[in-house]
């Protein structure tokens, strides 16, 4: 057991048992290990690294730590920068839940219903992992390859992800069976970039992956007056949430079928779009 | 595997895990180890609360942290809510106001909703309806339908004024 007080001395343990097992609020980790599913060799704990902890902003990059809590994120400067990001933070399972789960152990499980990655897909999110050979960054896509599976190496540890703050309005929304305590049957993040003229669009528990609602962005993004600022028409709404229910790559299981799940990202999308323009705009004559 | 023995400080006494298990949880040890039975093992996997202790004073499920990397931590567990330190003996507020409300029926819930709405109260005295929701949204009730519970954080917010008064 190794508890970690500094990023280099997390980094010089699992260099020295590179399949160390990383322990960070234990979240995942402990309900496989209570179960028999996981068996503890040697453990390197992260919860105790500063560097690991809390955010920063340079210029429009917020560059968040792996061991950032889902409290840690309900500080309002956070949610701020990242509206999205403090909502999902807010969704997930309950204040014992939130006060030690991290958004670095959400990336490293990699479950199709971690409610941080829709997020960080729709932000084009960068994944900063370091090991004693040296860093990189993997775009979350490169990062999340596919059902639990990430493109860690043996030893290596996920130090930060890096967003945009964008200036623009952000939505998050999750469906489940109830309103605490529950594992997303499908979610939805929506991000608008003003500067860049886009709006983009992360899907969650609807494919192995997070998945881009690339088609629905292009499609609303030509429709919006970015200069005169008029919103998205009740005809643009439906096509924007057709295109995003079609994007969906869903399956049925014990949470619930694959067109449930189609419907309600389409449902999801046009709530999320008349929400963040506030209205719905008039139809051109 | 076995651990090194490590440090815990367990409702302020310090006190020394020496056979530890690698995998063992914090629940497993305050019940098999220490001897503090207080809190509740239902689900093992986060959901149902009834494990519910503070740890370095936030409110956590206990059988989610790995006992031997709580090392050196405070842990505060339902027996340490008292005076009486777990002996029969003068009750806490919260405690009072869960028999008083009637808010107990076969009790497993009681430990760990008790360490919520202390944990919640000491943040904010004097709570709406909305936020003791949320702050016991972790704790599960199969019994009560949570009604008398409910009654039970009112009684204890005022209990708890009254005596700051
Ligand atoms: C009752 C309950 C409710 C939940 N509700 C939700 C929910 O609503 N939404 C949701 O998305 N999730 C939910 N979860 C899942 C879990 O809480 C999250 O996925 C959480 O973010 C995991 O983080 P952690 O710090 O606890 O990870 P841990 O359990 O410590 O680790 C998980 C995995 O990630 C690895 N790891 C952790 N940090 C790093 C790092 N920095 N570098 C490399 N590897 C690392 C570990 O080795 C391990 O394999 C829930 C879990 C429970 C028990
Ligand atoms: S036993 Fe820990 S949450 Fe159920
Ligand atoms: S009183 Fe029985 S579970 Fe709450």
């Amino acid at each position: 057991m190794t508890i970690a007080l500094t990023l280099d001395d997390a980094c010089a343990a699992l260099a020295a048992d590179p399949t160390a097992t990383v322990l960070a609020g234990g979240t995942d980790l402990m309900v496989q290990v209570n179960r028999g599913d996981h068996s503890i060799g040697n453990v390197v704990a992260i919860d105790r690294v500063p560097e690991l902890r809390g955010w920063t902003r340079e210029g429009d990059v917020l560059r968040i730590g792996a061991g950032m809590t889902y409290a840690d994120m309900a500080d309002p400067g956070f949610g701020a920068l990242a509206p999205a990001l403090g909502q999902a933070a807010r969704t997930v399972g309950s204040p014992q839940i939130r006060a030690t789960g991290t958004i670095g152990g959400n990336l490293a499980t990699a479950s199709p219903a971690g409610d941080m990655l829709p997020v960080l897909v729709a932000l084009d999110a960068v994944v900063e992992l370091r090991s004693s050979d040296g860093e990189r960054h993997l775009p979350l896509d490169e990062f999340v390859v596919g059902v639990k599976a990430n493109a860690l190496s043996a030893g290596e540890l996920i130090v930060a992800v890096r967003v945009p703050v964008l200036h623009g309005p952000q939505e998050f929304m999750k469906v489940g069976p109830r309103n605490a305590m529950v594992i997303s049957v499908a979610s939805l993040a929506l991000v608008v970039d003003p500067f860049g003229r886009t709006v983009r669009v992360g899907l969650g528990s609807v494919a192995p992956v997070p998945l881009r609602a690339t088609e629905a962005e292009v499609m609303i993004g030509g429709r919006i007056d970015w200069e005169g600022g008029r919103p998205p028409t009740a005809g643009d709404v439906d096509r924007f949430g057709q295109l995003v229910a079609d994007a969906a790559r869903p399956i049925d299981d014990h949470r619930g079928t694959a067109a449930y799940r189609r419907h309600v990202v389409g449902v999801m999308a046009r709530r999320a779009l008349v929400r963040a323009f506030g209205m719905v705009g008039e139809e051109a004559a | 595997m076995r651990t090194d023995p490590y440090r815990l400080t367990v409702n302020g006494r310090p006190v020394e895990v020496i056979d530890g298990h690698a995998g063992e949880s914090l629940l497993f040890v305050l019940r098999e180890r220490l001897g503090l039975p207080g809190s509740k093992n239902a689900c093992e996997e986060g959901e149902c609360g009834s494990c519910s202790v503070l740890l370095d004073g936030d409110l956590v499920c206990s059988c989610l942290v790995l006992a031997a990397a709580a090392a050196d931590r405070d842990v505060a567990t339902v027996e340490g809510l008292s005076d009486a330190g777990g002996e029969v003996g003068p009750l806490a507020y919260v405690q009072r106001a869960f028999v008083e409300a009637g808010a107990v029926q076969c009790g497993f819930c009681t430990p760990g909703l008790l360490m919520a709405v202390d944990a919640l109260l000491c943040e904010e005295p004097d709570p709406d309806d909305l936020t003791v929701r949320e702050a016991i949204s972790g704790n599960l009730c199969r019994c009560t339908g949570y009604g008398r519970i409910l009654e039970a954080v009112d009684r204890a917010a005022a209990m708890r004024r009254e005596a700051c008064s």
